[in-house]
Order: C-alpha cells, then sequence, then structure tokens
C-alpha cells in the first residue's frame, strides 16, 4: 500500500551518528515523529522540504512549492472551474 | 504541508469531474494498475460519480494477488522451519496456498512477526543472533530498492542469520503482455503512481507508441485520479496516444535513477510467475551471485513447486480485467474477507476485497 501523504523533514542525522553511516530524516508523520532512511531519496531533503515515504525509506523529496505546481496544473484541466469556487481561501 | 488539503477539496474534484463529464463522448474502458488506486477509487466512491460511459477495470497492480500460490507455499515452508522467525509485510500473512498461509503456520507455532519495513525485519536479525529471519519480499518497483537497500545494510554489517525470498516483480512486462492481449480492449492505462516515482513517466513511452495507448500517470487522491482520467479521455477523443504525468508532485520523467541503480546492484532480471498471467519473461528480480548467501531458497532448503491455483477462484481472469468480482461463483458466499479463498480478497489492494468493502454489491451474480 502506498502512502501518498508527504511527511515534512525536521532533522536529519547520521544512523550511528557517525559521517560514513547512512543518513535518515526524522519526519512528522500525524503529530508523532518518526525516522526514514534516506538511502533511496532522489535528493537528500533539506528541513522543511517534504518526503514521499515507502516501507520506511523515503523515495522522493519535494518542495511545497512543486505540491503547488501539481495543483496548478490540475485546476488548469478542469477548465470548467468557476474564478471564485469554495477551494480558494 | 497545507496544500495537502487542497488536494482533497470538493471544490477541485467536483471542477475536475466536470469537465471529465465533457469529455467523456463514447464508452471508454480504462484499466488502473495500481492496487491503493483500485482501493481509492473504491474508498472515494468514484465509481459512480464518473460518466455512465466510462468503465474502471482493475489489473494486475496489486502484489501480493500476483504472487503465485507456489511460492505461498514455499513462505509457509520456511515459517515451519526450526529456529526461523517470518517477518512479513502484513499483506501476505492471510493469503493461503496449497498448505496453509503464514497465519496458520502462526497459529500452528511458527513466529511470523508483521513488520512496517524491511529494516525491521533486518533488526530482528541482529536482536535474535541465534534464529534466522525469513522475509519473504513480494513487491513492485517502489517495493524492490527498500529491499535492496536492506540488503546491501545486511552485506555491510556482516549480518549472515537474514535471507529472503527474492518475489518482487517489474511493472512494464506485464503491460505489456496485456496490452498483446487482443480479447482486452483497453483505451487507455491510469499509470501507478510510486511505481513511476522509480521507474519514471517515460518507461511506458513504448507502450504508448507501440499500442497506440494513451497513458496517464495518477497520484492517489481523487482528484489525482480524475485528473488522469481526463488526460485519457482527452487523448482518446484526439485520436493520440502519449504518456501525460498528471502526478509531477511525486513523479519525474526519468524517475529517481539512485533507487534504480541500488536495486539492480542487488537484483537481476529473470523470468518469474505471475498469477492469473503465467510466466512473463525478465518480470521478476532474483538476487544477483554476489548476494547469493541472502537467498532462501538455498540457505533455508525450501521446495519450489508450481501448485494449482484454490479451486473456483477466478483471480487470474480479474487481475487480467477479464471479469469483475462478483461473476467469480464464490464471491460473497463462501470467499469474504473474513474467510478468504483467493489473494484477491485477501490483501487489502485486492480488487475483490475493495468490491466487497466499497460497493454496494456483496453477492455473486450466479
Ligand atoms: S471472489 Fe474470492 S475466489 Fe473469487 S476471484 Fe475473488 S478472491 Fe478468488
Amino acid at each position: 500500500m502506498c502512502l501518498a501523504i508527504p511527511m515534512r523533514v525536521k532533522e536529519i542525522k547520521n544512523i550511528f551518528g557517525e559521517l560514513a553511516d547512512p543518513q535518515v530524516a526524522v519526519v512528522d508523520a500525524d503529530g508523532m515523529e518518526k525516522e526514514v532512511r534516506l538511502d533511496l531519496a532522489d535528493r537528500i531533503p533539506e528541513i522543511g522540504d517534504y518526503v514521499i515515504v515507502h516501507a520506511g525509506f523515503a523515495i522522493h523529496t519535494l518542495t511545497e512549492q512543486e505540491a503547488l505546481i501539481n495543483l496548478q496544473l490540475m485546476r488548469e484541466m478542469a477548465a470548467a472551474l468557476p474564478p471564485d469556487s469554495e477551494e480558494t481561501p | 504541508m497545507k496544500c495537502a488539503s487542497e488536494f482533497r477539496a470538493r471544490g477541485i474534484t467536483d471542477a475536475l469531474l466536470r469537465e471529465l463529464a465533457a469529455t467523456v463522448d463514447r464508452p471508454l474502458r480504462i484499466m488502473e494498475v495500481c492496487g491503493t488506486h483500485t482501493v481509492s477509487i473504491f474508498r472515494s466512491g468514484l465509481r459512480s460519480l464518473v460518466p455512465e460511459k466510462l468503465e474502471l477495470i482493475s489489473g494486475p497492480g496489486c502484489p501480493v494477488c500476483v504472487t503465485p500460490a507456489g511460492h505461498v507455499d514455499a513462505f509457509v515452508q520456511a515459517a515451519r522451519k526450526e529456529d526461523v522467525i517470518v517477518a512479513t509485510f502484513g499483506d501476505l500473512i492471510r493469503v493461503p496456498g496449497s498448505d496453509g498461509s503464514l497465519a496458520e503456520a502462526g497459529s500452528e507455532g511458527a513466529t511470523v512477526e508483521v513488520v512496517y519495513s524491511p529494516m525491521d525485519a533486518l533488526a530482528l536479525a541482529q536482536n535474535n543472533p541465534e534464529k534466522t529471519i525469513f522475509f519473504p519480499a513480494v513487491g513492485f518497483e517502489t517495493t524492490a530498492p527498500t529491499i535492496a537497500a536492506t540488503i546491501l545494510e545486511a552485506n555491510r554489517l556482516k549480518i549472515e542469520n537474514f535471507c529472503i525470498f527474492a518475489g518482487c516483480k517489474i511493472m512494464p512486462p506485464p503491460l505489456v503482455a496485456l496490452m498483446s492481449d487482443p480479447m482486452l480492449n483497453v483505451d487507455g492505462l491510469l499509470c501507478p503512481g510510486h511505481v513511476s516515482a522509480i521507474i519514471g513517466a517515460d518507461a511506458y513511452k513504448p507502450l504508448a507508441e507501440k499500442y497506440h495507448l494513451p497513458c496517464a500517470v495518477a497520484g492517489f487522491e481523487p482528484a489525482d485520479i480524475v485528473a488522469g482520467l481526463i488526460s485519457l479521455a482527452r487523448q482518446v477523443v484526439a485520436g493520440q496516444a502519449r504518456v501525460e504525468n498528471c502526478y509531477t508532485r511525486v513523479v519525474s520523467d526519468e524517475g529517481n535513477s539512485r533507487a534504480r541503480e541500488l536495486m539492480y546492484t542487488v537484483f537481476t532480471e529473470e523470468d518469474t510467475q505471475w498469477r492469473g498471467l503465467g510466466l512473463i519473461a525478465g518480470s521478476g528480480l532474483g538476487l544477483r551471485r554476489k548476494f547469493a548467501r541472502f537467498d532462501a531458497i538455498n540457505k533455508l532448503q525450501l521446495d519450489l513447486k508450481p501448485v494449482p491455483e484454490p479451486k473456483g477462484c477466478r483471480c487470474g481472469e480479474i487481475l487480467q480485467g477479464h471479469l469483475l468480482p462478483p461473476a467469480c461463483p464464490l464471491y460473497g458466499r463462501t470467499c469474504t474477507p473474513s474467510r478468504p479463498i483467493g489473494p484477491c480478497m485477501v490483501s487489502s489492494e485486492g480488487t475483490c476485497a475493495a468490491y466487497y468493502r466499497f460497493s454496494g454489491d456483496k453477492h455473486s451474480v450466479y
């Protein structure tokens, strides 16, 4: 089962505190802190970035900006969307 | 992420649904090949919200469902060995082979632990040096790199009491096999979200070109899925067949090369058996010779035999998009989520289970 929700990175650390060790990111998952491995991340996240997590590993790093671009793409697809619909804050 | 909720806002989904209704001008059959899509489509009730002319069928996108019964038998054999702890993803535990399931082996005294990550299985190995930890590795391109990274870690830390059944599979070969089936008649392919994060949207280009098949990569929110469907409907109406990426926040055209590199450091492509689809050349991921000592078949002396699928179960045809669950005579009668007969009713991502849980249809048409 794929978890689609991007999780926000709070901290980056080395597993046993040594430089050569694999890195993990501490993320916020439903208010709980969780460590995810970064072995597979396409880009090592910075604090404040988001990661998509699968089976304990980050498989993709994104910024909030990238998610917004995707949202814009969908809005453009929905040509019928009235300009002042309820989803605009 | 603030905007995560915006993807779920009614405003955007409703507007996309209106656009979809305006685009679909002919009967369309769209196949989704990702178990998470299947579940999201059912859970959100999208099946009843899309235009009537649009038929949604599920393909072989649930890794547990395409694991042949013979492999499940090997997992159960491993569980019944002395001094073996099975560490498995939860979905696999109740899948019946020809001689019981991991859950049954567990109730007879075997140790079966559910893990969330293959790394948790490796931690079990570190904490139980007198036992051998067996991890049945099933999954597609999203899961395979996580297992590869775990094997590399086991290798680095010289952990010897850890082994896997190398049962991971890759997606493009079965899609080619399905699309070359003249009986299938699919007008468009909703490509998986997170498999594509690894293999990249471009991986579907040969499929789009060779079979003139519109493809759209989509995420898992209802709005994502409807956007994918709009892309497919627009392509069909325009007589085009491209790969459109509607999930740019996670999927790039070229995918995640780092994950693929790790995956192919540990695994190599080999022929493998798919439940319902048979043997597909180059569709499996076997361990490279360098990592052979982590191979459970040798280490635990597992006997891998082909066994017949459960009697009367139509999972094969369901996985190929030929049948819907109520067309199986066992559906809702002897086969329910609490007493599953086939894998499609066990896995939370299985088409029969999703159908049973979320559609009003609880009975076989027979
Ligand atoms: S309803 Fe049960 S027996 Fe029938 S195809 Fe689905 S899983 Fe197999």
